[in-house]
């Protein structure tokens, strides 16, 4: 089991770190597909303008980032509180024999 | 996945909450019905949540040289099934919405239904099918969770479509060109989705057999 979430977690980083080295030399810009689809949607339909504004947009890519940061850390938090709960719990059982 | 606020016609904008509205009504039942039930399951709810918090927060780079993210949809749907992962994908999409301009309240019903229902629903039936042909469980898992998050970009593309046809192509046209954009980008980031999908349970499945064996029926009972 240890090995397979090993190979799982190198695999995922490979996925999203291999784009950026084939790619390194392609003047790829790396923006965000939602971006590029809301540019499309003014290409397929010129002078569309979107009828509605967000209420409240950060007002930088830090604070944007900041918030991207949160989102991922809450998360993570959450997480990782549960799975240190029940491991917690498991060796509280006394139920090492269950552990490799 | 996120379509851009304001960036539906208004009746496309309706048209896609009330779509997505019985399906957050039943789930809010499903969820409460759940928690009052089964009180032991709060944290794992709780970390599903987290999950897909984690994932929908994460840009990766891709092949075609832009960056989307995974929506972390499917874990949830094999512990609680799709009808409780529309409330939590809508209160992900509703906190990008209101705090990151990512996504808007006008496109809240189409995002919603492209990655919480579209891409729960998915999830769930493919899971039931790896189940039905006896697919080991983490292959079954991570096709569900890969899958689902194609579908979510795949369902997004024909809703803009809809939304936008090609003035010569027509929606069939339109739906090519947003397929470019967004599935093709997507392919290697449904494949990591499934494989964090797969990490995450196993070590949840080691720590927590019981919970799991719980909310699994063909886990239960599962000695390793």
């Amino acid at each position: 089991m240890k090995r397979q979430n090993i190979l799982l977690l190198v695999g995922a980083i490979a996925l999203a770190v291999l784009p950026l080295v084939m790619l390194a030399h392609g003047g790829s810009e790396f923006g965000g597909s939602d971006d590029l689809a809301t540019k499309l949607i003014t290409v397929i339909k010129p002078g569309y303008q979107r009828w509605v504004s967000p209420l409240w947009e950060p007002p930088s890519g830090e604070i944007e980032s900041l918030l991207f940061a949160v989102q991922a850390s809450l998360g993570t938090g959450v997480v990782a509180y549960c799975l240190g709960y029940y491991r917690g719990r498991r060796r509280g059982q006394g139920n090492d024999a269950a552990t490799r | 996945m996120h379509i851009m606020e304001g960036y539906l016609p208004a009746e496309h904008a309706i048209g896609w909450s009330v779509a997505s509205l019985p399906f957050l009504i039943v789930g809010v039942k499903r969820l409460s019905d759940r928690l009052r039930k089964d009180p032991e399951s709060r944290l794992v709810l709780a970390a599903a949540g987290g999950f897909t918090f984690v994932l929908s927060a994460l840009k990766l780079p891709s092949v075609t040289g832009s960056c989307s993210h995974p929506t972390g949809i499917g874990f949830g749907t094999v512990l609680f099934g799709p009808w409780i992962m529309t409330v939590v994908g809508f209160v992900v999409l509703l906190f990008q919405a209101l705090l990151l301009a990512h996504g808007g309240l006008t496109t809240l019903g189409a995002n919603c239904f492209s990655m919480a229902i579209a891409g729960g629903f998915t999830a769930w039936w493919i899971y039931r099918l790896g189940g039905a042909l006896r697919l080991p469980f983490n292959l079954t898992i991570f096709l569900a969770a890969a899958l689902s998050d194609l579908m979510t970009y795949v369902v997004t593309s024909l809703q803009l479509a809809l939304a936008f046809p090609d003035p010569v192509g027509g929606v069939l046209g339109s739906a090519v060109k947003f397929l470019a954009v967004f599935a093709v980008t997507q392919v290697p980031l449904a494949i990591s989705e499934g494989l964090l999908t797969v990490l995450v349970m196993n070590l949840l499945r080691s720590h927590a057999s019981d919970i799991v064996g719980g909310l699994i029926p063909r886990l239960r009972g599962a000695v390793r």
